[in-house]
């Protein structure tokens, strides 16, 4: 089998570490993938540093997403916001460990979308984010 | 009655096309798209190779056999469908277009404020936004027959909303999804008792099952070409031609014109009105090769064929702990297969079943308020056609069964 499904990510499928909601908290976002329905919501914590002490996210979608979004939340926790606004494709990617086509990388991407959309403050989680 | 099935697949080249090396594509999405047979491919070729000029007005050799191959596979069509006459068979793109057609000819023409539309719940997007973008224009009301939860139509609240006397009935003869046969003239007959002109989407039904436009005696019929082994890019609305007549052009330009002034014109007769400008002449070749094909199968073998089939498939997957089937028994639908696997999103379903070739597709079918419905964002798909075997029907289960031990 391709190593599309790698255990590392049927593994962050099945148990996220990061899965759940934070209240109170400095930043939340969520927004959907219109091609397939999946939904990411990300909340934040942020201390007078700049720097994330707390990151989960909720939601659904396929294996892919949701292993995707717990690496992420899993990445950015100690590290300052100036630096996660710098994150893109690749940084996703790596976590992943993985190549994928254009079709699921949009999965792969939607929880950076959304990270990044609540990092700046936008109303819309648009492609050109994580580019 | 039975299909030569080595034979048939033997027309469709892309049935040998392997996706990765010693892997056999297993096409199992022909409701998304069918595939196309040598006949309609080489009919295509033929017509670029030999035949290829712009059709009507030309005089020289080229443009008359342009045109009357144009026109010839118009009237394979209205046969097809048993239209009255070629006239009342108008070239679209697609159903798509159809359905749009006539919300903005039709529908801008004769509904206003406060009429009342009735559509259906499990209906294609298709049939949904140009009545949300007539609603949003025209102030027109929304009303939408139930699905019930083994997947059919609740006609109890149909005969209800029909008091309220709407103008306009649309509705899916056969359901994307669910695979949903309706009991489609007992919709149209209902809907005229109390005035309603009814329009059918088609998308599915013309390519799997027999349809009769003088026995169903709808007004309106939409349907595309690249769904039953014809190419994309061409499909068909069947009208009435009293309706037809009636109703103003769609597009303006060349073609749909009799006569043009600097500051007016006359509209072309029947069925050039609604086709301005070049139309997409080797497709709608393709498309009379299409039902050619068909027409030589038989639709009563391919429908016999498909029930098969489908029914063997629901059997089989129904005994796959985890999977949820979504839609009635097999004896009410067509070759289509949705359902859920427990703990496994439908995208990972069909990304696993890809790497054994076999396609399925995944999501929400374009038909999002009916998963919203169920409850559920996302379904895996299967669905069947003329080419399909039992065998293919093993692989797909198989590849489930991998899929359950992944996700284990």
């Amino acid at each position: 089998m391709d190593d599309l499904y790698r255990e590392v990510i049927i593994e962050h499928y099945k148990n996220p570490s990061y899965r759940g909601k934070l209240d109170p908290h400095d930043i939340s976002f969520a927004d959907n993938n219109p091609l397939c329905g999946d939904h990411i919501q990300i909340d934040l914590r942020v201390d007078s540093g700049g720097i994330v002490t707390e990151a989960m996210f909720d939601g659904h979608g396929c294996a892919i997403s949701q292993a995707s979004a717990d690496l992420l939340m899993e990445s950015i926790i100690g590290k300052p916001l100036e630096e996660v606004k710098k994150l893109n494709k690749d940084s996703v990617l790596e976590l992943l460990g993985i190549d994928l086509g254009p079709v699921r990388l949009k999965c792969a991407l939607l929880s950076l979308k959304v990270l990044k959309a609540g990092v700046y403050g936008l109303g819309e989680a648009s492609d050109s984010l994580v580019e | 009655m039975t299909l030569d099935i080595e034979k048939i697949r033997k027309d469709f080249p892309i049935l040998e096309r392997e996706t990765r090396p010693g892997v056999r594509v297993t096409y199992l999405d022909s409701t998304a798209t069918s595939q196309k047979p040598v006949q309609v491919i080489e009919a295509m070729n033929d017509y670029y190779r030999r035949s290829n000029a712009n059709i009507h007005r030309g005089v020289h050799t080229l443009a008359e056999e342009a045109t009357s191959m144009y026109e010839s596979a118009r009237e394979k069509i209205a046969k097809f469908i048993n239209a009255s006459s070629s006239r009342e068979v108008i070239y679209t793109r697609n159903t798509t277009e159809s359905i749009n057609l006539i919300a903005y000819s039709w529908g801008r023409a004769n509904l206003k404020t406060g009429d009342l539309v009735i559509l259906t719940e499990m209906e294609h997007h298709s049939n949904l936004v140009p009545w949300h973008m007539l609603q949003a224009e025209r102030g027109i009301e929304l009303e939408f027959i139930p699905v019930t939860e083994d997947g059919l139509l609740d006609l109890e609240t149909y005969k209800t909303l029909l008091d309220r006397r709407p103008k306009l009935v649309s509705f899916t003869h056969m359901s994307n999804v669910l695979g949903t046969i309706n009991p489609a003239a007992e919709i149209i007959r209902m809907g005229h008792e109390v005035g309603a002109v009814v329009l059918v989407d088609g998308a599915q039904s013309v390519p799997h099952l027999k349809v009769d436009m003088q026995t169903l005696d709808a007004d309106f019929y939409a349907f595309s070409a690249h769904k039953m082994c014809g190419p994309t890019g061409i499909g068909a609305l069947y009208g009435k031609t009293v309706l037809l007549e009636s109703m103003p052009p769609f597009l303006g330009g060349g073609d749909m014109i009799k006569e043009v002034k600097l500051r007016s014109f006359r509209p072309n007769t029947l069925p050039h009105k609604f086709e301005a400008g070049t139309p997409a002449i080797a497709e709608a070749v393709g498309f009379g090769a299409a039902v050619d094909y068909l027409s030589t199968v038989g639709m009563e073998r391919i429908a016999a064929h498909e029930h098969e089939v489908t029914e063997y498939a629901l059997d089989r997957l129904e005994e796959i702990p985890g999977v949820k089937l979504f839609g009635p028994s097999a004896d009410k639908k067509g070759g289509v297969a949705a359902f859920t696997l427990e703990g496994v999103h439908p995208h990972d379903v069909a990304q696993i079943l890809d790497q054994d070739g076999i396609a399925v597709r995944a999501g929400h079918h374009c038909a999002q308020p009916l998963h919203e419905k169920f409850g559920i964002p996302a379904t895996s798909r299967a669905s069947f056609y003329l080419y399909n075997t039992k065998e293919e029907v093993d692989l797909l289960v198989s590849g489930i069964y991998k899929v359950k031990e992944m996700f284990g």
